[in-house]
């Protein structure tokens, strides 16, 4: 045991409680139905996730909607729509008091908004660009003629077991002014560029992180596909083009749109990315969220901006299932 | 045309090893700067043995992953057979719960998690970190075994029973062996899963406890060492190696 496992006592009452009941009602079971009822055997999970996921999904909910004091208020996404607003409250409140006009002194704060729109912003410009250079990459893998598919994937997988932070930090040494790249355009005699601590760095580092998780599940969807499709294609006349864009392209919907959603979701969310290749100047999404709960402490606030990323996500979802309602497009595998 | 294709699969490539290649030439640089190349050394390599801060991070990465993929593999195979042999509307039920992590942006899985934590009044910490992993580990765990499951044929199971088997001994006998492959998939899974996470164990553990991952978060502010890429490359090799031994056994299998 290490010395670090520091949970309070009744925690491990608990635990230990949860277990004895889960042996004893396997027990009782096989008794009364001379034989184990097999669905029993998803309780230990189903208590697992009520108590590690829906539990902690209530409690930001419960966060939102409420203020330090543990009172209902909507402030907190009033905040959310309007980052001056408990200032701009007291501006107001100020002005009645004197009897004095202040609305010209009342101003929307919309840093939290710009950053939403910011955030979604670069996600769709990652998943765009992701997409244009995944597709093309996903065909040429899963051509037949080429045989290349499984060793692809794997090549395409290695580079994912190194730590992802790691790898982030390294393209600071391409990109940085005393950097790589910066020396070789020096080498040439040209003028060096600030690659460093801009939105593009921030892009590139996105789409580095991401663009496996578009090609895979386009790659794997067209690898399944009827390679006779094709042939019967060109026997009916089309071109290659005619027949990537009427037949491919139609049947690979699935892992495209599985592909999308793989990429925006993370993106969306980054946290760590901006902060190493942007310097911290950009702010997404995930860096407010992280700063509301760590850097203020202010936990109503940011269980709300939580609750409203997790919304968003949901929202895109819903619209990208009813595009490809079977969820045809699978996973990594 | 193959030729462009095969380039454009090739830049591709380039372009996911440039950082490995960089990282790995910078952890046999003498000097410590990111650019400059100061000569050949196993400087850092030998200082990585000695720096209790990398080591204890390794130690608590690695014995996480092994645990969260061990209680993740026992609790996701359970709760995957249990759910296959449930009727239709619990089943969707607990499906949408296992689903549902999968739809949670990681930073607001940690972060309810923190907030479970905090609220609770249990320190975060290893045990903090290891619960948390263990929750992200598992829908996947199960969501690798139930599609074996499916493909089971049902009545081997039901064939086993009116020969006399025990339910547990059918179980033991007939269901686990065949949804094999998918266990160790699910366990596979979940330990590179845990290995590489970072937002989540960010949130949920204590400054005091760190993974890799966090130790290199905050190791970004004050700049990383090169001690870290050693580390790093040693863990890449070693990975790589473990692949190439798991492709060699697959294929020798085969071959038999």
């Amino acid at each position: 045991m290490r010395s670090d496992m520091t949970l309070p006592s009744w925690a491990w009452i608990v635990m230990v409680a949860g277990l004895v009941a889960f042996v004893t009602m396997i027990v009782v079971s096989i008794r009364r139905h001379q034989g184990v009822k097999r669905s029993l055997f998803a309780s230990p999970y189903a208590l697992w996730m009520i108590i590690f996921t829906v539990l902690p999904v209530i409690l930001i909910s419960y966060y939102a909607f409420t203020d330090v004091n543990g009172a209902f208020t909507l402030d907190n996404f009033k905040n959310f729509w309007d980052s001056h607003y408990e200032m701009n409250k007291v501006i107001a409140a100020e002005g009645e008091r004197l009897g004095v006009d202040y609305s010209a002194y009342i101003q929307r704060g919309s840093v939290n908004v710009d950053t939403l729109v910011y955030s979604l912003w670069m996600a769709f410009k990652c998943t765009l660009i992701c997409l244009i250079v995944g597709y093309p990459a996903a065909l040429f893998m899963a051509d037949r003629h080429m045989k290349l598919g499984s060793t692809l994937v794997v090549l395409f997988i290695i580079p994912m077991w190194m730590n992802f932070l790691l790898r982030t930090v390294a393209w600071m040494s391409l990109l940085e002014d005393s950097g790589l790249i910066n020396n070789f355009l020096r080498w040439l005699g040209l003028d060096s560029v600030q690659l460093m601590y801009t939105s593009n760095a921030v892009l590139l580092g996105m789409v580095y992180n991401f663009l496996p998780f578009m090609v895979f599940p386009i790659y794997t969807v067209l690898s399944k596909m009827d390679y006779r499709l094709t042939e019967a294609s060109a026997d009916l006349g089309c071109n290659s083009f005619q027949t990537l864009y009427k037949v491919t392209m139609p049947l690979s919907l699935p892992g495209v749109i599985s592909g999308i959603t793989m990429v925006f979701m993370p993106s969306v969310t980054t946290f760590f990315i901006p902060r190493v290749l942007g310097g911290g100047y950009t702010m997404m999404f995930g860096d407010l969220i992280e700063a509301k709960f760590l850097t203020e402490g202010n936990w109503n606030a940011g269980s709300a901006l939580s609750l409203l990323m997790m919304l968003l996500i949901l929202v895109s979802l819903s619209i990208l299932r009813k595009v490809d309602p079977n969820g045809e497009g699978g996973g990594l595998a | 045309m193959k030729f462009l294709k095969k380039t454009y699969l090739g830049l591709i490539l380039i372009f996911l090893y440039i950082p490995i290649v960089v990282l790995i030439i910078q952890s046999f640089n003498a000097g410590e700067s990111r650019a400059l190349w100061e000569g050949f050394s196993l400087h850092w390599y030998a200082e990585l043995f000695q720096d209790e801060r990398i080591l204890n991070a390794l130690y608590v990465t690695l014995s996480i992953a092994v645990l969260a993929m061990i209680v993740s593999t026992i609790l996701g195979t359970l709760a995957a057979i249990g759910i296959h042999a449930m009727r239709k509307r619990p089943q969707a039920m607990m499906m949408t719960l296992t689903n549902l992590p999968n739809t949670m942006p990681d930073i607001v899985t940690g972060i309810s998690l923190m907030l479970l934590f905090l609220f609770t009044r249990v320190e975060r910490g290893y045990v903090t970190m290891l619960l948390a992993h263990i929750t992200f580990d598992t829908p996947y765990v199960i969501l690798s075994v139930l599609p074996k499951l499916k493909q089971m044929n049902r009545h081997t199971y039901e064939a086993a029973l009116d020969l006399g088997a025990t339910p547990l001994y059918a179980l033991v006998h007939i269901i686990i062996p065949q949804c094999k492959q998918g266990i160790i998939t699910g366990a596979m899974l979940a330990f590179t899963l845990s290995l590489d996470d970072f937002t989540i164990s960010y949130f949920t553990t204590s400054p005091l406890v760190q993974n890799l991952s966090t130790l290199i978060y905050s190791a970004t502010r004050t700049g990383i060492d090169p001690t870290l890429n050693a580390l790093s490359a040693l863990m890449f090799v070693a990975l790589l190696v473990l692949l190439l031994i798991v492709n060699r056994r697959t294929a020798e299998e085969k071959a038999q």
